[in-house]
């Protein structure tokens, strides 16, 4: 038999999907179960497995035996409201899921790169958080638990549904970010807030040295905006950089915080408050404009050294499509690089103790470059060892560490 | 090898008047803030710099003995007692704080540091480490990462997992890992948020980069009273429903406020109130702050508090916090024995829950004493008892594993912050298969293979579905979604001093 006629056997003809350019058979699992099923076999039959989610942000370009996405796995067993929790498969896209979200007066407060169909699952096994992480945190804080399914079929659950736990080691933070290497999630538990009743966006256009201090001043004011992001001129399709400071909450807290803007920028009337239509263009233009060049990655340092360190991807890769939380020391990068300069650009960076995480890149790059490259003094043997424990046959096709 | 050959050996390391061999010394050691589990190690260690933890570990590989690192001994759960030969490894006097970086908002600690030390010492910049359990003033940051600790302002700013940045760490061979970076962006998978929590099974943390959080500029204090718990309960929900996000909300029931009035902590709570809510916000601007208190004031009174008052200054803040923080402390009034327990039951459930716990109270005749974390929905039913009682002790028991049931059966799970240690052992089977069981053995030996740190804590080793070997029949489709059914716990036998 071949593996589509087995895959056939154990699935039905409900989780075949039509093949991609590459003709390697794509397998939608309809439910959990069937995930751990697939997952099993392919395990015992030392098949090959890539993995995708709606196929809107790493390309469907990994060599494997056959494809896995979650795009079957979209419903959303349980909203709630008054506890500001929520439980959903990871297949969801993130567009459905906001509007059902919202429609029961909940928010997520993450806003990934990336088209809007992104699935909750690329979005966790990723960890790319967008702009609303400098006051909200990063994706695995808004993590009560996650259910995911092993290289070799098991289904593991970790967490739960309430706003504290700590029953057992926290594989949920360690799925987070982990770029599918050590398992597929299938279900998601989030936390969640509620609906801001007020949301408003001002931008400053500048240099990036004003620009920069600018952002540092509001840090430093006491102030704590949903997103403080410095985002280069072309991804913001401006003329000069822009500078964007995001308020949400109460209106009686954002009335402040606009007063408390003004006051940190001296005087306040230089930002532009966005009509909320722009304001929702201009936070969606920035997301999508990181999936549509060949390589992203992103890199974390230290708040203080976010010049010095924009200073450094200017001298190396270039500068064009960047946004930068200088305030949370988080930087994103996209554009078109090669292998070398990304393994030069993170030695240099790994001597300042600063992580490069590569998000997105054609598979001759991510393998060659790996999602994270070289670890830290003693760090690669435990992921190794986490890799064999739930990986055990090399099921997975995960560029984790490169050449 | 013998037990004075062992404490030799580990004096030519840190001296010897850091081993502790004589059990009038080793009796300090023997319980942690628990008083149902009682441990006897055989010897305690207390090295004094990172060096000297790495030169007793590689020893200890060496010989092939397991040990338990331990911070203060404040725990709830039981986790930081050695038994059956394993030594321990005290980390107070590890106490430095390395380095504060103001610019960057971080703090670089040994694991000694006691918690609200780290806060005092950042105070001048303007800044403070915001996870704050009730035990602050004893508690170390190394026990706080080992237990992911809690506390009440964690509400707003999050438990001890979303504020360390980095960490050193020692694995059971003496081999030093670093984890994660300055800036807190993980290298590679998260490997800090993993141990993070992980009570000691995967190594001693030496050194931890811990983030920093402004001090608020405004602050308002709320106390409402309510003559009924339900209704208080009713108030959390329609706070955390109208989308407002205090720095703590934390409720008190009658028991509990009648401890708090009669002992030296008193703060003026209302003593014939069913409950009380305390309620910070806080923020940058007074004018919001003032705003969101008026908002919530109205909430709880709308819910039906008799009264909300806000603390007119500083001192009065102060006394508020003190009755709260040191309510566990006054409970001893109640009793010469007192488990406190850790639940989490989703915050809607809250006012059911504890109409159930006062019904199990009843039931078996005991004190239950409620003072938590409401708005996380994280309990802590304390049951006052006499440990010489043994019909009195069996009765906790099975009041306790009750307790445990009802917060599983409303969506809940078996702690919050305290940890699973001993204590809670026999209820990880409640909430995890025994496949994510055997998952979480695994990640273990990931670290410690011979399982030679904190060994007999966490996993309840039998109940694990096996890992190690290679995989036969019976993988695959399992049901559910992976969110076990509760079953019905069964008590552990009390071992008492």
């Amino acid at each position: 038999m071949t593996i589509l006629e087995k895959v056939r056997a154990l699935l039905g003809d409900g989780a075949l999907l039509e093949s991609g350019t590459d003709r390697v058979p794509r397998i939608a699992p309809g439910s959990p179960d069937a995930v751990a099923l697939l997952l099993g076999t392919a395990h015992q039959e030392g098949w090959r497995v890539r993995l995708e989610g709606a196929g809107t942000w790493l390309p469907s370009d990994a060599p494997a035996d056959l494809a896995l996405t979650t795009r079957r796995l979209d419903r959303v067993p349980a909203v709630e409201p008054q506890d500001l929790t929520a439980t959903a498969e990871a297949g969801i896209g993130l567009d459905q899921l906001r509007q059902q979200l919202a429609d029961r007066g909940a928010w997520l407060a993450i806003d990934p790169p990336g088209l809007a169909g992104r699935t909750l699952g690329s979005i966790v096994a990723t960890a790319t958080a967008g702009p609303l992480r400098q006051g909200f945190g990063p994706v695995k804080d808004h993590l009560l638990g996650v259910t995911f399914v092993t290289g070799d079929g098991r289904m593991v659950q970790s967490g739960g549904r309430v706003m504290k736990n700590v029953a057992g080691y926290d594989l949920t933070r360690l799925q987070s970010g982990a770029f599918g290497a050590f398992g597929v999630i299938v279900l998601v538990h989030l936390r969640l807030r509620a609906l801001p009743r007020a949301d408003v966006t001002h931008v400053l256009e500048g240099s990036r040295d004003e620009l920069t201090q600018i952002a540092e001043d509001i840090a430093a004011s006491g102030l704590t905006p949903a997103a403080l992001e410095l985002v280069s001129p072309a991804l913001a399709r401006r003329d000069r950089w822009a500078l964007a400071v995001r308020l949400v909450g109460s209106p009686t807290l954002v009335g402040s915080d606009e007063l408390g803007l003004g006051a940190a920028t001296g005087g306040g009337g230089r930002f532009t408050a966005l009509r909320a239509e722009e304001a929702h263009g201009f936070w969606m233009r920035l997301a999508e404009g990181f999936a549509v060049r060949p390589v992203t990655f992103r890199i974390g340092g230290v708040p203080a050294a976010s010049d010095e360190l924009l200073d450094l991807l200017q001298h190396q890769v270039g500068d064009e499509w960047i946004s930068a939380a200088p305030a949370a020391g988080a930087i994103r990068w996209s554009g078109d690089t090669t292998v070398d300069r990304l393994q030069r650009l993170r030695r240099t960076l790994a001597a300042l103790e600063v992580p490069l995480t590569l998000e997105r890149a054609p598979w001759p790059v991510r393998t060659a470059v790996g999602h994270f490259g070289a670890y830290r003094e003693g760090a690669g043997p435990l992921v190794a060892g986490l890799r064999r424990t739930f990986d055990p046959g090399g099921a997975l096709v995960v560029a984790t560490d490169g050449e | 090898m013998s037990t004075r050959a062992l404490a030799d050996d580990l004096a030519a390391i840190v001296g010897s008047r850091h081993v502790r061999v004589a059990v009038a010394e080793r009796v300090t050691y023997a319980m942690d803030g628990l008083p149902t589990h009682r441990r006897l190690p055989d010897v305690v260690v207390l090295p004094g710099t990172r060096e000297e933890v790495i030169a007793v570990i590689r020893l200890l590989a060496a010989l092939g003995i397991p040990f338990v690192p331990r911070g203060a001994g404040t725990g709830l759960s039981g986790g930081a007692l050695a038994e059956d030969g394993a030594v321990l490894i005290v980390l107070t006097r590890l106490n430095r704080i390395v380095k504060i970086d103001a610019a960057n908002r971080s703090a670089l600690v040994e694991p000694g540091v006691v918690n609200a030390r780290l806060s005092a010492a950042t105070r001048p910049h303007g800044l403070h480490y915001a996870p704050d359990p009730s035990s602050q003033s004893a508690c170390t940051i190394g026990g706080n990462v080992a237990e992911n600790a809690g506390g009440p302002h964690c509400l707003k700013y999050g438990v001890t997992a979303n504020h360390i940045l980095a960490l050193e760490i020692v694995l059971a061979t003496g081999e030093t890992v670093e984890l994660g970076s300055p800036g807190g962006e993980p290298w590679g998978p998260d490997l800090v948020g993993l141990f993070v929590g992980s009570e000691g099974n995967f190594g001693v943390a030496t050194r931890i980069s811990v983030r920093l959080t402004p001090l608020p500029r405004a602050v308002r204090t709320l106390l409402a009273d309510f003559t009924a718990l339900r209704a208080a309960g009713e108030g959390v929900s329609a706070i955390i429903a109208a989308g407002i996000v205090p720095a703590a909300l934390e409720m008190m029931d009658q028991s509990c406020i009648q401890a708090v009035e009669d002992s030296v902590y008193a703060a003026g709570y209302p003593r014939d109130a069913a409950a009380v809510l305390l309620v910070e916000l806080d923020g940058h601007a007074e004018g919001a702050v003032t705003a969101e208190a008026e908002a919530v004031a109205a909430l709880l009174k709308q819910a039906g508090a008799r009264s909300v008052r806000t603390a007119a200054d500083e001192r009065e803040r102060e006394r508020l916090w003190q009755g709260r923080k040191k309510a566990f402390g006054a409970m001893g009034r109640l009793s010469r024995d007192l488990v406190v327990q850790d639940a989490v039951v989703p915050r809607s459930a809250l006012p059911d829950v504890l109409e159930t716990i006062a019904g199990i109270a009843a039931r078996y005749g005991l004190v239950v004493s409620n003072v938590f974390h409401a708005g996380d929905g994280n309990l802590h039913p304390n049951i006052s008892f006499d440990a010489t009682d043994e019909a009195m002790r069996a009765r906790v028991e099975l009041a306790s594993a009750e307790i445990m049931g009802a917060c599983i059966a409303a969506g809940g799970t078996i702690t919050g912050e305290h940890g699973v240690g001993l204590d809670k052992l026999r209820y990880m089977p409640l909430i995890f298969d025994a496949e994510s069981l055997g998952a979480m053995h695994a990640v273990r030996r990931v670290f410690d293979p011979e399982e030679r740190v904190n060994p007999g804590k966490v996993v309840p080793v039998h109940a694990c579905r096996e890992w190690a070997s290679v995989r036969g029949a019976g993988w695959g489709v399992r049901s559910g979604n992976g969110n076990s059914a509760p079953r019905t716990p069964h008590p552990a036998p009390v071992v008492v001093p």
